[in-house]
C-alpha cells in the first residue's frame, strides 16, 4: 500500500516523541492526542463492524434451546450439530451448487465481456463511444424493481412462445446477473486499461499481434489487478443477489439467497442452523473477499477513483 | 444503436491485423478492408455489452413502460397484449394523494427519503472517519481494515438474517444489552415491528454500506501525494489542519461520485428491508422498493407496480442530473 513506513507511528506509546527531532523516517509521526482519538473511534468501529459477527459465530454453536429463550454471548454448551444439520433441514448443497453455478458463471462471461468493452472505449476512437459509456453507467442507477417485472413478464411469455423454460432457470438468472455488474466493470475497467501506458500495446502491434493478442498478451496480464477486483466485485454481486433470486428461481435452482429462508417454520426459527448456514454460505466470498482485497484496492486506486 | 460494419470485414482476431492507430504503412495493400477492419473493431468489441445491456435493461424498461399504461392484473399475465389500455390511469391513482394508494405511496416515499439521507451521511461519516485514521500504518492496521471490509463483504442477505436474529424481541442480542445488562428501557422493545423498524433499518443499512465508503476512500486517499503533508508540516500544519486543507479537498471528486452511489444504491435498497421484515414491510420501514414489490407481485397489480417504478425512475433521474449538474460533474463524464 504506501511505500512508506513510519516506525514511531506504529507503536503510539512513543507518541510523545517530537517527529522533527528524527530523521526524515517518520516526517508524520502524529501527535498523543491523534492516536488516542484513533485508538478510540477505532475500537468503538470494530465493536459495531464485529458484534454481529460474532454472535453469528457463537449462536451457530448453540443447541437449539440455548438460541431460543435469552440471549446468552458465551455458549454454556459448544456443539457443531447445526453445521451437520442444516445440510438435511433444507437441501442446502443444491443450493451451494446453485450459487456456485450462477454466480461463477456470471462472472465468467462478466469479466470476458467487460474486458472486450472497456479496450475498445480506452484504445479506441469511434463514433458512439460517449453514448456507449453514458447509457451503459446510466443503466446503473435503474432500480432493480424497475425491470423486475418486465423482464420477469418477457421470460414468461418468451418462454411460452419458444417452449423454452427460460423463467426459473439458470441460465436466465445468469444473464440478469452479468448485466448487473457490467456497468461497473466496464467503468473501472476502462480506468485502469488507460492507466497502462499505450506505448506498451502499440509495441505489441508493431511486432505483429492482432488487437486480440495485443489486447491479451499485453494489456490484460498488466490489468490483472484491475480484472481482479472486478471479478471479485461480480461474483459477490451475483452470490448475494436476492430480488431477482426470489421471483426466477424454482425449487431446482433455487439459490442460497433464498435457500437460507428454508430455516423457519410456521411456528420456530432454527436460529442456530440459520447461523451456521450463513456462516457457511459466506465463507466462500469473504474469503475471496479479504484475500484479494488488496487488488480490490490498487485496481480502484488506479481505475475508479482517479 | 451503432451501425456496424459488415461482419466479414471487422474479423480481425486470427490474422495479424492492422494496428489499432499505429502506422499506416504495415499493410499498404489491402488498404480498405483494412479501414473497414479498424473502424469495425471497436463497435465488435463491445457488441455482447451492447446487446446484453439492451435484451436485459433497456428492452424491459421500454416494456415497463407500456405497461405502465395497461390494465395489467392477474388474469392478463399469461397474455399481457391483450391486457386493456388504460391510459393515465394508472398514474393518476399512484399520485392521488387523496386516495388510499396514492397516500401509501407518498408515506413510502417520504420514509425512504429519510432513510437514504440518513443512511448515507452516516455511512459516509464512518467511512471517511476510518479511512483518515487509518491513513498511517500502525500496528494491526491490515486487521484491521480486513474486519472492517467483512460486512461488505458478507452476502447481504446472511448479513441481514444475522442482524434480523439480533433485533428479536425475546432471543435476541440487542435486548439482552439494553434491557437486561444496561437496564435502559421499561420492557423490551420490538425492533422488526412498529416505529422502531426504522431506526433497526438505518442501523443495518449503515453496517453494511459504509465498509464501502471506507474502501473507496482509502483507495482515493493512496492517491494524495505524501509530499503534500509533508510540506504541509514543515510549514507548521497540525493534523486537524492538514485533514482540512490537504485530505478533504483532495477527496473531493470522489466523494461527489460515492455520495451519488451510495444515494442510488440505498434509496433502492431493496435486500435489506426485504430480508429483514419479510414481505410486508412495517409501515416505519416501508421503503419505496418494497412498496412497488407489494403491489406488484402481492396483489398481482402489475400495471400500477409499473406506473409506480416509471414514477421512481423519473424522480432518481431528475435528482440525479441535478446532482451532476450542481457538482459539475457531468461535463466531465467520458
Amino acid at each position: 500500500m504506501t511505500g512508506t513506513r513510519a516506525p514511531a507511528a506504529a507503536t503510539p506509546l512513543q507518541g510523545t516523541a517530537v517527529p522533527r527531532g528524527r530523521p526524515k523516517a517518520s516526517p508524520t509521526a502524529p501527535p498523543r492526542s491523534f492516536v488516542w482519538t484513533r485508538r478510540i473511534v477505532l475500537t468503538l468501529l470494530a465493536v459495531f463492524a464485529a458484534t454481529p459477527l460474532l454472535v453469528m459465530l457463537s449462536s451457530s454453536l448453540k443447541p437449539l434451546q440455548d438460541v431460543s429463550g435469552g440471549f446468552r454471548w458465551i455458549p454454556t454448551r459448544v456443539t457443531v450439530s447445526p453445521y451437520l444439520d442444516i445440510w438435511s433441514t433444507v437441501p442446502l448443497a443444491d443450493y451451494f451448487v446453485n450459487s456456485l453455478i450462477v454466480a461463477g458463471s456470471a462472472t465468467g462471461a462478466s469479466v470476458l465481456i467487460a474486458t472486450f468493452a472497456a479496450y475498445a472505449v480506452s484504445r479506441y476512437r469511434f463514433r458512439g463511444k460517449r453514448l456507449f459509456t453514458v447509457t451503459i453507467l446510466s443503466t446503473q442507477m435503474f432500480p432493480g424493481i424497475l425491470f423486475l417485472l418486465p423482464l420477469f413478464l418477457i421470460f414468461v411469455n418468451l418462454g411460452n412462445a419458444t417452449g423454452i423454460a427460460l423463467y426459473g432457470s439458470r441460465g436466465a438468472l445468469i444473464v440478469t446477473y452479468l448485466t448487473f455488474t457490467l456497468p461497473f466493470s466496464v467503468w473501472m475497467l476502462i480506468g485502469y486499461f488507460d492507466s497502462i501506458p499505450r506505448d506498451l500495446d502499440e509495441a505489441a502491434l508493431t511486432d505483429g499481434c492482432g488487437p486480440l493478442g495485443a489486447l491479451f498478451r499485453v494489456v490484460v496480464p498488466a490489468a490483472v489487478p484491475g480484472i481482479v477486483a472486478v471479478a471479485v466485485y461480480s461474483f459477490m454481486t451475483a452470490w448475494g443477489e436476492v430480488l431477482f433470486a426470489s421471483v426466477m428461481t424454482n425449487e431446482a435452482t433455487r439459490t442460497l439467497a433464498i435457500g437460507l429462508q428454508g430455516y423457519s417454520t410456521q411456528t420456530q426459527v432454527y436460529w442456530n442452523q440459520v447461523m451456521a448456514a450463513s456462516l457457511v454460505a459466506s465463507v466462500p466470498v469473504v474469503a475471496g473477499f479479504l484475500l484479494l482485497q488488496r487488488y480490490l484496492v490498487t485496481g480502484l486506486t488506479a481505475g475508479a477513483v482517479k | 444503436m451503432t451501425t456496424l460494419s459488415p461482419p466479414g470485414t471487422s474479423r480481425t482476431e486470427d490474422e495479424p491485423g492492422p494496428p489499432g492507430k499505429g502506422p499506416e504503412h504495415v499493410r499498404r495493400r489491402r488498404i480498405l478492408p483494412d479501414r473497414l477492419r479498424r473502424a469495425g473493431l471497436p463497435y465488435l468489441l463491445l457488441l455482447p455489452a451492447l446487446i446484453l445491456e439492451i435484451l436485459i435493461h433497456l428492452a424491459p424498461m421500454a416494456v415497463g413502460v407500456v405497461m405502465s399504461f395497461k390494465e395489467l392484473t392477474q388474469e392478463y399475465i399469461r397474455n399481457w397484449d391483450l391486457a386493456p389500455w388504460a391510459g393515465t390511469d394508472n398514474f393518476r391513482i399512484a399520485v392521488d394523494v387523496n386516495a388510499p394508494v396514492g397516500e401509501a405511496l407518498l408515506d413510502s416515499f417520504l420514509i425512504t427519503c429519510a432513510f437514504t439521507v440518513l443512511a448515507v451521511g452516516l455511512a459516509w461519516l464512518l467511512g471517511v472517519t476510518a479511512a483518515i485514521l487509518m491513513q498511517e500504518t500502525f500496528r494491526g492496521r491490515g486487521l484491521l481494515r480486513a474486519l472492517f471490509l467483512t460486512p461488505y463483504a458478507l452476502p447481504v442477505y446472511t448479513a441481514v438474517i444475522t442482524w434480523s436474529f439480533l433485533l428479536q424481541r425475546d432471543d435476541g442480542m440487542v435486548n439482552h444489552v439494553i434491557h437486561d445488562q444496561l437496564g435502559l428501557t421499561d420492557s423490551e422493545p420490538f425492533w422488526l415491528i412498529g416505529d422502531n423498524s426504522f431506526i433497526a433499518l438505518v442501523v443495518v443499512s449503515v453496517w453494511r454500506t459504509w465498509p464501502f465508503a471506507f474502501l473507496i476512500l482509502m483507495a482515493a486517499l493512496q492517491n494524495i501525494p505524501r509530499e503534500l503533508y509533508e510540506a504541509a508540516q514543515v510549514d507548521g500544519a497540525g493534523i486537524r489542519q492538514q485533514i482540512r486543507r490537504i485530505t478533504l479537498p483532495s477527496l473531493r471528486p470522489v466523494n461527489q461520485v460515492l455520495v451519488l452511489v451510495l444515494f442510488l444504491w440505498t434509496f433502492n435498497d431493496f435486500n435489506v428491508p426485504y430480508i429483514l421484515f419479510g414481505k410486508s414491510a412495517p409501515e416505519a420501514a416501508d421503503l419505496i422498493s418494497i412498496h412497488i414489490y407489494q403491489s406488484s407481485f402481492v396483489t398481482w397489480d402489475f400495471g400500477s407496480g409499473s406506473a409506480m417504478s416509471v414514477l421512481l425512475l423519473l424522480f432518481l433521474l431528475v435528482v440525479t442530473g441535478c446532482y451532476l449538474l450542481a457538482t459539475g460533474r457531468g461535463r466531465k463524464a467520458r
